[in-house]
């Protein structure tokens, strides 16, 4: 099959997610988490169904800076604040004993994060992603004896990174999804994925470059037809792993598993359909410029 | 050579030991409970001990994550290193002298801040043990100043350094709990001097500063020991014993932050983790079925062996397991049938072209080189996230490394058993097969 003859359409397609991305982050932005702005999330189960528009009124009122109070099932309640030290959390002890006549809440889980805590966290997952391109570059590079299959895995690698970070700056906007520490987590998993995925088809390259020759443009269309089967497989037992993560696993690694599960589906995409015709395009653009000599 | 009938032998009975470390606790069986025998052989001298019980992180089981920022302003850069480590070993001390099990101390170092990160599993009350670790506990003794400034203490040379030990006593008047002190023989010896000095004057106990009491001294004390009243709770007191005994912080830290799980929040994250990860294997397992076939069996056989193997390697390393750590493992298992599925595609291609038994170590072949190079690029991002040399620019806890670790340890197995497990079994298969 022809897939390269439709590279445009591949190109505009991930332009335009790429264009939703671009505008989801600059109109809305991420719904950053304490992880990364600082602030403290405690949450409690109480005997009783409380009302949230009661419990912001009474921390308020103690002088607590709620941010919102959510309720997450069966009389369960997230609260979300600026931070408090442990002064502020014996207030809001006493705050949530009055509202529930002196039985109080059990704690579930209490995080406060500082605020110096989050900009570390964004310039350590820098330098890993920066890293870990550069080890992968430098690996495709070696095994594949070319820059180009380097450069277009590289790419393609961060148009899935790029379009998880953009998508998910609409599914903030849309569903209330926060960009937490584990949000990081599954971008950084996207990346090595999507480098998975395409060099499994690169490998297809290689291997009939060697035994049959031809153009990188037939080369590249035997590689993706032989591959595609394989490539929605795999994929499809990820999901079947994430599907039952996002629907099962609970409320704390929901938007995670979704962060992957999206991940899944870019970095199988991007394949042949990013890295490959980005591929064929260097090999193009660099036969013209040596012509021109 | 091992022959491939050889190997199935082999991998069985390693899938049977991997199985047996795997299980749980305990494990009920028609009504009968059964319970697994952890290692503690004693043979002679060797002695070889071993339980075979998961690691869970503080998110699974329940406990406080506390993260403390030194002031590290006043001291020279040269010295910053030797500081952090004896602020280390204070605070260790202090948290092992507060009797918590399994406390994990550590330091971290970035750009300048210095931090010492403490997990306490099973604590819930974050209060006392903050208070606990936070304080500088810096005990000076001081004089009181002349007649001008009646209110300025002036403070000695005698400190919390001169302590032998530190203890929790009552006193014989109030009943109040008070803290009782004994000197070293230097301590002993300055403070003899002091109160000679200071006969019929006040001599300030000054904690971080500020005094918690001030006992008018009534006459030289040569004995070595000392008592400071104060207005202490039982468990006040306690915590001051501690802290004077580990001995004071070198350097004031701060709390920047914490982070507490209560037990059964965690109980329930891994009760739905196991049913996302069992339906999730389900539907895995039954969709290679539908997709190969018999060599999907095959595969899904490799699969449970890779569960069984991983979890066993879990529980002998051991890893620390989290709830990322769980999602690792999850998308690990997703993918690695990955290699199974490359060489089966591979499989159908080359069975139009030669026989059965020639196709298969073809394929296996030409797939090793795509399963190969691809799982290193896995890897070497996993490496990079799971940090195992501590560069201090990368993360060096949390759930980042969780992950990073149960999927790199995922990827190294499913390599194992993609290959050579699925591999020796089709070929035994297959050859029988034949015969």
């Amino acid at each position: 099959m022809d897939w390269m003859k439709y590279k445009k359409i591949y190109f505009a397609f991930s332009g335009l997610l790429s264009a939703i991305g671009l505008f989801s982050l600059i109109k809305w932005g991420l719904i950053l988490g304490v992880d990364f702005k600082g602030g403290t999330i405690a949450e409690y189960a109480f005997e009783e169904s409380i009302s949230t528009e009661e419990m912001t009124a009474k921390l308020e009122d103690v002088g607590i800076d709620v941010a919102s109070v959510q309720s997450t099932g069966e009389m369960q309640y997230i609260i979300r604040m600026a931070p408090i030290d442990e002064g502020g959390k014996e207030k809001l002890k006493t705050v949530l004993e009055e509202m529930t006549k002196g039985v109080g809440g059990e704690e579930l889980r209490f995080e406060t994060v500082g605020p110096s805590i989050g900009p570390e966290l964004v310039k350590k997952t820098f330098y890993a992603i920066f890293i870990a391109s550069f080890g992968i570059l430098l690996w495709v590079a070696y095994q594949f004896r070319s820059l180009k299959f380097g450069t277009s895995a590289i790419l393609a690698m961060f148009h899935d990174t790029f379009n998880l970070v953009g998508l998910f700056a609409l599914f903030g906007y849309l569903f209330n999804a926060e960009t937490d520490f584990l949000f990081v987590t599954a971008v950084l998993t996207t990346l090595s994925f999507s480098v998975h995925d395409t060099i499994v088809v690169y490998d297809r390259i290689r291997e009939s470059q060697k035994r049959y020759g031809g153009t990188l443009y037939d080369l590249a269309n035997k590689a993706i037809t032989e591959t595609m089967v394989r490539s929605l497989n795999n994929s499809f037992t990820i999901i079947f792993m994430l599907v039952a993560l996002v629907l099962l696993g609970g409320s704390t690694i929901k938007w995670f598993a979704v962060a992957l599960f999206v991940g899944t589906i870019l970095g199988t995409y991007s394949s042949p359909f990013v890295a490959v015709p980005l591929l064929v395009t260097l090999d193009e653009v660099s036969k013209k410029l040596h012509l021109k000599k | 050579m091992f022959t491939p009938l050889r190997k199935v032998i082999l991998i069985f009975f390693l899938t049977l030991i991997a199985g047996y470390i795997s299980l749980p606790k305990e494990v009920s069986l028609f009504g009968k409970k059964f319970i697994r025998r952890d290692i503690n052989i004693s043979y002679g001298r060797i002695i070889i001990q071993r339980n075979f019980d998961l690691v869970l992180g503080l998110d699974l089981a329940g406990g406080s994550h506390l993260v403390f920022e030194a002031d590290v302003s006043k001291i020279d850069e040269s010295e910053r290193k030797d500081a952090i480590t004896a602020l280390k070993e204070v605070i260790e001390r202090r948290v092992n002298l507060f009797g918590i099990s399994e406390p994990n101390v550590q330091s971290s170092s970035f750009e300048g801040k210095e931090r010492i990160i403490v997990e306490l599993p099973g604590i819930k009350d974050t209060k006392e043990a903050i208070g606990l670790i936070g304080q500088t506990a810096e005990l000076i003794f001081a004089e009181i100043g002349t007649q001008e400034e009646p209110d300025f203490f002036k403070p000695t040379n005698l400190t919390g350094a001169d302590l032998k030990k530190a203890s929790v006593t009552f006193d014989t008047q109030t009943g109040k709990p008070v803290v009782q002190l004994v000197f070293s023989q230097e301590g002993g010896e300055k403070f003899a001097d002091l109160t000679e000095k200071n006969v019929d004057k006040p001599l300030p106990i000054l904690l971080d500063g500020s005094p918690v009491s001030s006992p008018v001294v009534q006459e030289k004390i040569t004995g070595g020991s000392a008592i400071i009243t104060g207005e202490f709770s039982l468990q006040e007191a306690k915590n001051l014993s501690i802290q004077l005994n580990a001995g004071a912080l070198p350097i004031p830290v701060k709390l920047v932050e914490q982070r507490t799980v209560g037990a059964s929040l965690g109980a329930e994250s891994i009760e739905k983790s196991v049913r996302a990860g069992l339906v999730g294997l389900g539907m895995v397992l039954l969709f290679m079925f539908l997709i190969y076939g018999k060599l999907g069996l095959v595969a899904n056989f490799a699969l449970i062996v890779f569960g069984v193997i991983t979890l066993a390697l879990y529980k002998l390393i051991p890893v620390v397991l989290t709830l990322p750590g769980i999602a690792g493992f999850l998308l690990s298992v997703g993918m690695a049938v990955d290699s199974n599925i490359l060489i089966f595609e591979r499989l159908k291609e080359e069975r139009g072209k030669r026989q059965l038994i020639d196709a298969l170590e073809v394929s296996f072949g030409r797939a090793w080189d795509s399963i190969r190079d691809a799982n290193i690029a896995t890897l070497v991002t996993a490496f990079v996230l799971a940090n195992p040399l501590d560069f201090s620019f990368l993360h060096t806890s949390g759930p980042v490394r969780g992950f990073a670790i149960t999927l790199s340890l995922g990827i190294l197995i499913s390599l194992f058993t993609g290959i050579v497990v699925s591999r020796n079994l089709l070929r035994v298969f297959i050859r029988e097969g034949k015969r």
